[in-house]
């Protein structure tokens, strides 16, 4: 077993145009790595929908990806206002997003679900007023 | 891997060896090594970004050279539409078309009449079942290219139709056999007038299992003034266009996707903004569209670097050059059910994995490790005096040649480690 590779990245949202850039650094990285085009891409799917939330919804945060010769984990860690129910912030369509958010193109209330349906695992810790991480893991055999 | 043969290549007598290539290359395909450039034939995707960036000119696109067709005894000219843009005090085709027939050519075709029948046919390709969303646009060859190295999830979104200027040579090849049945197939000679130097690569090295019909590429830039010499606003010429606005209109970005009739696409150029829409649709986020047209050139094939002309100078001139013209000119076969078979190819070229670290995982995870390692050593101020385009780049350099450790003349002054 050789030592997990980590890459760590901050999520900053002073720029909003630059949502989504540390899922694509991942994605470069793991192709240099030669993994399967479906993990790369259910990986950057699942991360970026993680990343774009961090930045609309919670001020920023860490991103950090976990990799191992089984899986990748994905790890999404903020200090925002966290998730009052999980349940219904889950449910395909739901959204707090504003109407400036909408204007930006997002707010369907897809990106939790997305997350769900592309990692093989997901789990959502938050806690109101402190903040909300999300760990995904995806399966490379 | 055969060895892909391109024409961009480099003039080191003129490189000075400055870094401006080096951090505009969106392959990361050269390095300064020895005071001069020095481009991986590996990771060009022949985009001619570092010709339109270099101050000196030391890059050059090599093309075929009119010359050259001395060797056939009928020649075809198959002018690219961009070509129409190239002129000043231009508003009739026929007058280029009749310079070319001047400077020699027996017979000339348009591949904006191509254009119009790809249209025609891509409008009948996505009214089928199960059509990927988005579809991307086949014609940029540099596009494909990046596709194949870059980004093989989308290969399936490709759309399999052949770019105009095969569906050209396919189908001015064709008329020449019929009207002209005393000329053996190799006394006919079938010539691209391209205005940028991806299309000189695809040319030599073909496409996939798919090869090119067309026999020589020679650029608009070079023709141009012998052009200019003969073509007299007083000529009487012969009308041989025939084609309308949407074939012109190609040679620009989104005159490809407008001809679509579908107001659900996308039209960028540039390779910068390509490469964003290219993630884009990795990640999903464009599915509500349906075609996507990319051009690696700023403003389209008008932008190419083998042209003469500002490319949105070029741009207004096609406007007007196709003013009062109709919209098409050329249409689909009614009577054909699908798409001729000649307007398709099989496959995309396969997966080239030139940035795969090792063809083991694990080997591929110590030295992405050990990447990591060094480049937390470096700067990172990207500054390219190494010779690498990032200490990204050059970190992996060192890895990739064995190396433990590499040489920054900016070690010391930052102290020897980032952050
Ligand atoms: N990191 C987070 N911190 C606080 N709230 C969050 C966070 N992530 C998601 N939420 C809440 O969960 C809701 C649903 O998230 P989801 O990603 O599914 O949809 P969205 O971000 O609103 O829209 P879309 O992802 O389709 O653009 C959000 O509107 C928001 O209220
Ligand atoms: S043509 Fe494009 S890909 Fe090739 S070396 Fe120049 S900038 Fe890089
Ligand atoms: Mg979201």
């Amino acid at each position: 077993m050789s030592e997990p590779l980590v890459f760590h990245f901050e999520v900053d949202v002073s720029d909003f145009t630059s949502a989504g850039t540390a899922s694509v650094t991942v994605k470069k990285n793991l192709r240099q790595l030669g993994l399967p085009s479906d993990v790369i891409r259910k990986l950057s799917i699942a991360m970026y929908e993680g990343e774009i939330n961090m930045v609309i919804h919670a001020e920023g945060g860490t991103a950090d990806v976990i990799v191992t010769e089984e899986y990748i984990d994905i790890i999404l860690k903020d200090h925002g206002p966290g998730i009052p129910d999980v349940d219904l912030a889950m449910q395909e369509g739901y959204s707090t997003a504003t109407a400036q958010i909408h204007s930006l193109g997002f707010g369907a209330g897809m990106g939790l679900p997305n997350m769900k349906r592309y990692s093989d695992e997901m789990k959502i810790d938050t806690e109101l007023g402190v903040g909300t991480t999300v760990t995904m893991r995806i399966w490379i055999r | 891997m055969d060895q892909y043969e391109h024409s961009v290549q480099l003039d080191p007598k003129k490189c000075t060896g400055c870094t401006t290539c080096l951090h505009h290359c969106p392959t990361e395909a050269i390095r300064i090594r020895e005071g001069h450039a020095v481009i991986n034939q590996d990771r060009c995707i022949d985009c001619g970004e570092c010709i339109r960036k270099c101050p000196h000119n030391a890059k050059r696109a090599v093309a075929g050279k009119l010359e050259s067709l001395q060797r056939f005894r009928y020649k075809v000219a198959l002018p690219a539409p961009s070509l129409y843009g190239q002129f000043n005090n231009m508003d009739d085709v026929d007058y280029i078309l009749d310079g070319l027939i001047k400077i020699g050519f027996d017979e000339v075709f348009e591949v904006a009449k191509a254009a119009e029948l790809v249209s025609a046919y891509t409008r009948r390709y996505m009214q089928a079942e199960g059509i990927p969303k988005p579809l991307i646009s086949s014609a940029c060859p540099v596009i494909l290219r990046l596709i194949s190295l870059m980004y093989p999830s989308l290969e399936d979104h490709v759309l399999h139709m052949l770019p105009p200027i095969e569906v050209a040579a396919d189908l001015a090849r064709k008329k020449v056999k019929k009207e002209h049945p005393e000329f053996r197939d190799e006394e006919v000679g079938i010539c691209f007038i391209s205005p940028c130097p991806a299309k000189v690569s695809y040319v030599r090295n073909n496409f996939g299992s798919y090869k090119s019909k067309v026999d020589e590429v020679v650029a608009i830039s070079d023709i141009y003034f012998r052009l200019l010499d003969v073509m007299k606003p007083e000529n009487q010429v012969q009308t041989i266009s025939d084609t309308g606005m949407t074939g012109i209109e190609w040679a620009g970005s989104g005159g490809e996707a407008t001809a679509i009739l579908n107001e659900d696409y996308l039209a960028a150029d540039g390779i910068e903004n390509v490469n964003k829409v290219l993630e884009e649709i990795e990640n999903g986020n464009i599915s509500h569209v349906k075609f996507v047209e990319l051009n690696a050139c700023p403003g389209g094939c008008v932008g190419g670097v083998l042209t003469v002309q500002n490319p949105f100078i070029a741009k207004a001139r096609l406007r007007s050059v196709s003013r009062c013209l109709p919209m098409a000119a050329n249409f689909a076969d009614p009577d054909e059910e699908y798409i001729p078979e000649d307007f398709l190819f099989d496959e995309m070229p396969s997966y080239v994995p030139v940035s795969r670290l090792s063809p083991n995982f694990r080997e591929s995870m110590r030295m992405m490790a050990e990447i990591q390692r060094i480049r937390d050593t470096l700067p990172g101020i990207d500054c390219g005096a190494c010779g690498a385009p990032t200490c990204r780049a050059h970190a992996e350099d060192a890895v990739r040649a064995g190396l433990r450790t590499v040489t920054c003349p900016f070690a010391d002054s930052f102290g020897g480690s980032r952050k």
